[in-house]
């Protein structure tokens, strides 16, 4: 853990323990929704990645976009779409961020200008590029950040996006959530150069690879990423290696890695890495901390409530939104 | 613009209009810049407008159908260039799974307003890879509009049309068709995309077409008046949605139809208008739907076996007198 942000202050450091404690919290509450069949389909948490979603998001303002995968609840938390509209959309209620008609992986916000959770690999970086190139066209100063993991490195469209990104110097964030398996593929059974933010490099993108279990460190690196990008910099890449504790989806045996290796990573175990920091350093205390679990475990029970009680799209406004409507 | 101009120019022409008029619009793909075009329809384009809005990309089809998606959520106009329908497979992740869905997959949040244009048929001698008629794969999915442009003012007014859909829209040029030349009104402009166009009016068979067969379903026509034969030509123009009603009400009138689609016939957009006149006017038919469409096997390169291949006058001039027992 490091404190190179000169920023970095007990109010912002409770701020990103809150947003993991957040995400946290709401996925393990999904996880057993899931048991409970209140929510069906794919279902991918993101247990363990929580400290980058909450430090990338950090950096961004409300005028930047963000584009994300199909392991994007903590994205879209992080980036302020309610819970309850998350929690609804899980549920396939009508009042859900997306309508009900995404779901899991596909949650969307306008409002907060969020671009949506993709679930083709690599097919959200291409988007994602083309955000950043109407804002340059247009002279706005904003920032695309694109999350994806590291078997989109293996896809067409992921190279052929760096290379675009850099060739117009479009003004996006690639953050590689490298959490080592592409669904049940161990990185090194599916590429050739391991080291992702070196594909990146080959495109003369600036590239970093940070520790994407330390907050602190991905905070830094995205801020001097984003601070870079808004000057003009182009394209910048953050490589966060992480893990993901859980299984791939809610279908996933995990027959392809030990439980040693999953309670191995559990050690470095982002939320209480920055709660023990934190405590060393004098600026947390057990009533922080509960008041965190608090306020989170309130949040979760309304967006739950709320989630009940929605309603169920109608199935005679099923076919509405394959094209606009024409204004009334 | 006026007088003498080929399909070509009504191309250029609707993109410099397009252009002029809506700073948001810009051309991106495949050496649409310093080379001029494929087929030379974005030529001299570069000079006027500049590399910011005529853009030059790699071999991206992806790549830059996806940031086209990109930049029409988030203000611009694209107009994407690939080259031909073949290279649109490598762009089919990005059309099928992005473009065409998000509007609805977004509870109406996110539109697509974004246009892609690409040269499609066969009959330059290409061989498969460069020669197919895809446009009715991409009419079988929701969420997008496919226009096919046969006619000099379409090729002139479509685009315009297109680009102020709030949706994505393909526009397919077929490459028989750039050098076709005619006389276009100088105040061309826009044009409707959501009605199919009665080319010739007749009363004994409906040749129902589109694109680059619409000439050839013309030529039989006319043949076919000189054995006393009335043959009413639509040109769909768009191909989906599909215009059921200008079908219907020909097909009710003629009592009989014939399909002509330069694309294979086997779940084919021949199939699926055949499929629809049997839905809704079997009992005015006096004969069998008839289909003249390409042979199925990718389209060989020696010219000889490219024009058996391909639907021609002949066989349309067949199929209809099949109809007429």
């Amino acid at each position: 853990m490091s404190a190179q942000k000169l920023h970095l202050t007990r109010e912002s450091l409770l701020g990103l323990l809150h947003q993991m404690t957040r995400v946290r919290r709401f996925e393990e509450k999904c996880d057993e929704l899931y048991q409970s069949e209140k929510i069906r389909g794919f279902l991918h948490l993101a247990i363990g990645e929580e400290a980058i979603s909450t430090a990338v998001m950090a950096n961004l303002t409300p005028d930047d976009a963000v584009v994300a995968t199909y392991r994007e609840h903590g994205h879209a938390l992080v980036r302020g779409v309610p819970a309850r509209d998350i929690m609804a959309e899980m549920y396939g209620k009508a009042e859900g961020c997306s309508r009900g008609r995404g779901g899991s992986m596909h949650l969307f916000s306008a409002a907060h200008r969020f671009y949506g959770g993709y679930a083709i690999v690599g097919g959200g970086l291409p988007l994602a590029a083309g955000l950043a190139l109407a804002d340059k066209m247009q002279g706005k100063r904003r920032v695309t950040a694109c999350f994806f993991g590291e078997g989109a490195a293996a896809e067409g469209e992921f190279h052929e996006t760096m290379n675009l990104a850099e060739l117009w110097k479009l003004p996006v964030l690639f953050i590689c959530e490298n959490n080592l398996y592409a669904m049940g593929t161990r990185l090194d059974l599916s590429e050739s150069q391991t080291d992702i933010h070196a594909k990146a490099q080959s495109y003369k993108i600036p590239s970093e690879s940070v520790d994407g279990m330390d907050v602190v460190a991905v905070d830094a690196a995205a801020a001097r990423a984003v601070a870079a990008i808004r000057t003009g910099d182009g394209p910048h890449f953050i490589e966060c290696k992480t893990y993901r504790f859980r299984a791939h989806s809610m279908f996933d045996p995990q027959l392809y890695r030990s439980k040693e290796e999953v309670e191995e990573w559990k050690k470095r175990d982002p939320i209480p890495r920055l709660t023990n920091w934190m405590r060393e350093a004098g600026m947390l205390h057990d009533k922080d901390i509960e008041k965190i679990e608090a306020d989170v475990k309130d949040e979760i029970a309304d967006a739950v409530g709320f989630a009940e009680s929605g309603t169920l799209e109608p199935v005679s406004e099923m076919t509405r939104f394959v094209h606009a409507e024409a204004a009334p | 613009m006026s007088g003498e101009v080929t399909y070509r120019d009504a191309c250029r022409e609707a993109i410099r209009d397009a252009m002029k008029r809506d700073p948001r619009v810009f051309l991106m793909g495949e050496d649409v810049g310093h080379y001029g075009g494929c087929y030379a329809v974005s030529k001299g384009l570069l000079d006027e407008f500049g590399p910011e809005r005529i853009r030059d990309t790699p071999l991206s089809e992806s790549g830059f159908t996806g940031l086209g998606i990109g930049a029409a959520m988030n203000g611009m106009r694209p107009i994407v260039e690939i080259m031909t329908v073949n290279f649109a497979l490598l762009a089919l992740d990005q059309i099928v799974n992005n473009a065409a869905t998000i509007r609805h997959m977004s509870g109406n949040q996110f539109g697509v307003p974004l246009v892609v244009r690409m040269a499609t048929g066969a009959g330059k001698q290409l061989a498969a890879q460069h020669s197919h008629s895809l446009e009715g794969w991409f009419a079988h999915i929701p969420g997008l509009k496919v226009l096919a442009p046969a006619t000099l003012e379409d090729a002139r007014g479509m685009l315009w049309t297109a680009l102020e859909d709030p949706d994505p829209v393909l526009i397919f040029e077929h490459v028989m068709l750039y050098n076709m030349t005619g006389s276009l009104a100088a105040e061309a402009g826009a044009v409707a995309i959501d009605k199919a166009a009665i080319r010739r009016e007749g009363k004994d068979v409906s040749l129902i077409t589109y694109g680059g067969s619409l000439p050839k379903a013309v030529d039989a026509a006319g043949q076919l008046a000189k054995d006393g034969v009335s043959a009413e030509v639509i040109d769909l123009r768009t191909l989906r949605p599909l215009d059921d009603e200008t079908i219907m009400a020909s097909v009710r009138k003629t009592r009989r139809a014939v399909i002509v689609d330069e694309g294979w016939r086997s779940g084919s957009i021949s199939a699926e208008i055949s499929a629809r006149i049997l839905e809704q006017a079997l009992w005015s038919l006096d004969a069998p739907v008839a289909r003249v469409c390409s042979a199925e096997i990718p389209i060989p390169y020696p010219h000889h076996l490219e024009e058996a291949a391909l639907p021609q006058v002949p066989a349309i001039l067949a199929a209809v007198r099949g109809t007429l027992g």
